[in-house]
């Protein structure tokens, strides 16, 4: 009798511990929003509504799976506007060169990213320079190379095929763009939970000293991390340019706060350390339907700032408060 | 006997901020077809003043090791404002400064009272007030304009010289450090921003005052910040709710805040630093001007410039006995 209350209570005890509180809560917001969204119009549970949500959340989705690897480091990549924009006019301008260009477009997009990442990493990782200054600094770099690539205008080169099937096409009624966020989401979710790498990145962001002194190669992991990130919004802006046919100018600007703003509401610590993939999701998820059903509603830009604003705070005070220090 | 050497030490970061900016505006001056006038320093000063206020706004906040992105968006804000209240008689114009600066403090308020009792990061925080701030501003701003009754002649004297020589602009940032700044960084209030930037966790061991002390720090940054709002207004007539001068502003406040040798991780660096910071930063974009480098080339080199001036903090590394150090 004694023995079984213990194994019941264990296993209650056990139960608490799994669910992930702002994870929870995260999903619970977006089921509200979604119950809300249904009272002003049913099209808001429609399967297409949704799965057009999926598709415009998955570049979000994309550009905040790097920036989570940066933030559970306890780090922030500020580079990213210009690393997607950077990413989405080297894919163009890949594509103009013939058959050969054509093909390696997505490539060489990625590639540049992931160089943008490296430059950040080896600032953050070796020359220890606060990651908050060295990403700002790439990206004014980024910035100076793209407008004196373009001359200032929207470059003349266009988003190669294969780059536009995988950002509008569909399979099977499914988009593509959302079938591209599993698979970076399920690589992300190996790397971080099944990987020595992985663990090493929440190590870091917990404290790099303890991680060093545990035998962690700390800065080789904290550069590719951020060399990650970069390839990672890179090919979020690749993916941008096959959805809207071509690159344009701060294509990328839009893609900096949410980025934050997703990766911290799925309960992720900007200190580092602590988060979960799932939350990160749940993040991108909730914040694109805010925005979608803000502009469904006709609210005016000023009124969708205002509320944007207002829910983070009133969601991060519901379960992203720090302890007290004492 | 060595205590020059330790006060000296304590203020490096302020002196080689000094030193970069009286480099490239001896540069500067020295290749400007018209030399060193009056003119050319009104110019030089004008837009070093906005970028200064905004700057001295951001250290105070980075002073607690928080950081304010909302900065930028509190002079958007306050730039909109004052479009409308800056107007009428003399005493009117007045009344609406001193409104301005009140809800620049507002502004800061808020923030303050989300990151000390909602206990929230401020990074975090400051992005989600950012975007309340600047979606008020847009309310009231849709459009670029200002009221009809504008008062332009405290505009034009606020921006323009003192007898001829010396700007305005630059006697009021004076008037800021000397009259708001060094009173405060002496204070008991004061000290306590320092220490809760060093360690909160001691300085509340100390019986330091560190709640007020945050909240002292938001909320004169958040008036500093409406500051230079009120003198872009000053300098354009107008009120403009524009996003992209709002996260320009924050960022380049970034930049000239460590420029001007204040550390991000808090507790070390001075506003004055700041101001050689943010003139410095200015400097940088004058200087291509005056070499007439093409226009569609000055972002790159404004941007390798600042590349380089983040790296040279990194010539601590070669101080370093123990690899631990670098983890500190």
């Amino acid at each position: 009798m004694l023995e079984a209350t213990t194994a019941l209570n264990a296993r209650r005890r056990d139960w608490r511990q799994r669910i992930d509180v702002p994870v929870a809560t995260a999903f619970g917001c977006i089921v509200l929003l979604l119950v809300l969204g249904s009272f002003y119009s049913s099209n808001f549970l429609s399967p297409q509504y949704l799965l057009q949500q999926l598709k415009v959340g998955a570049f979000l989705g994309i550009i905040a799976t790097g920036m989570m690897l940066v933030i559970l480091l306890g780090q922030i990549d500020l580079s990213v506007p210009w690393t997607v924009t950077l990413g989405a006019m080297m894919a163009s301008a890949a594509a103009a060169h013939g058959a050969v260009g054509e093909a390696m477009a997505i490539p060489v997009g990625i590639a540049c990213g992931l160089l943008i990442g490296l430059v950040n990493g080896v600032g953050v990782a070796y020359l220890r320079i606060p990651s908050m200054i060295i990403t700002l600094a790439v990206n004014a770099v980024a910035q100076g190379l793209m407008v004196a690539y373009t001359g200032g205008f929207a470059p003349g080169d266009s988003a190669s095929a294969a780059m536009r099937y995988l950002a509008a096409g569909t399979i099977l009624g499914v988009p593509n763009a959302a079938i591209m966020w599993l698979v970076t989401g399920v690589l992300a979710v190996f790397l971080l939970n099944r990987t020595t790498f992985g663990r090493a990145i929440y190590g870091i962001g917990n404290k790099e000293t303890a991680a060093y002194l545990s035998g962690v190669p700390t800065q080789r992991v904290v550069m590719i991390a951020f060399a990650l990130s970069g390839g990672l919004a890179a090919f979020g802006g690749v993916l941008l340019a096959g959805y809207a046919g071509k690159a344009a100018q701060s294509m990328g600007d839009a893609y900096l706060l949410p980025s934050i703003a997703a990766v911290v509401l799925g309960g992720t610590s900007i200190l580092g350390g602590r988060g979960s993939y799932l939350g990160t999701i749940a993040g991108v998820i909730l914040i694109t339907l805010l925005q979608s059903i803000l502009s469904v509603m006709q609210i005016a830009e000023f009124g969708r700032q205002i509320i944007y604003g207002v829910i983070i705070v009133a969601m991060l005070l519901l379960y992203g408060r720090e302890k007290i220090v004492r | 006997m060595t205590d020059w050497r330790f006060h000296l030490a304590q203020q490096r970061g302020t002196l080689t901020a000094l030193g970069i900016f009286i480099a490239m505006f001896v540069f500067y001056v020295a290749n400007h077809p018209a030399g060193f006038t009056a003119n050319v320093v009104q110019t030089v000063a004008n837009k070093g003043v906005l970028l200064a206020l905004v700057a001295m706004a951001q250290t105070l906040v980075v002073l607690t090791s928080g950081i304010d992105l909302s900065v930028g968006m509190i002079f958007i804000l306050c730039n909109c404002v004052a479009s409308y209240v800056v107007s009428g008689s003399a005493v009117a114009a007045t009344l609406g400064i001193a409104g301005v600066i009140a809800l620049g403090a507002l502004c800061g308020a808020i923030n303050a009272m989300i990151v000390i009792f909602g206990r929230l990061q401020p990074i975090v925080t400051t992005i989600a007030t950012g975007a309340v701030y600047f979606g008020i501003a847009l309310w009231i701003r849709p459009f670029p304009g200002s009221s009809p009754e504008f008062n332009s002649d405290i505009a034009d004297a606020l921006t323009g010289k003192i007898f001829d020589v010396v700007p305005t602009s630059l006697v009021v940032l004076l008037g800021v450090v000397v009259l708001v700044w060094l009173p405060f960084q002496g204070s008991v209030i004061g000290r306590a921003v320092y220490a809760v930037g060093s360690s909160e966790q001691a300085a509340y061991m100390s019986g330091m005052p560190v709640r007020r002390a945050k909240f002292a720090a938001y909320v004169l940054g958040g008036m500093l910040a409406a500051s230079g709002g009120l003198f872009l207004t000053f300098f354009t007539y107008s009120g403009e709710a524009s996003l992209a001068n709002g996260n320009t502003y924050t960022l380049y406040s970034i930049a000239a805040v460590v420029l001007g040798g204040v550390s991000l991780f808090g507790g070390r660096g001075s506003a004055i630093g700041a101001i050689f910071g943010a003139l410095a930063f200015r400097a940088i974009g004058d200087l291509l001007f005056v070499f007439d480098v093409e226009p569609l080339w000055q972002p790159l080199f404004q941007g390798l410039v600042l590349l380089l001036a983040v790296s040279i903090g990194s010539a601590r590394l070669f101080q370093v006995r123990n690899r631990l150090e670098l983890f500190t």
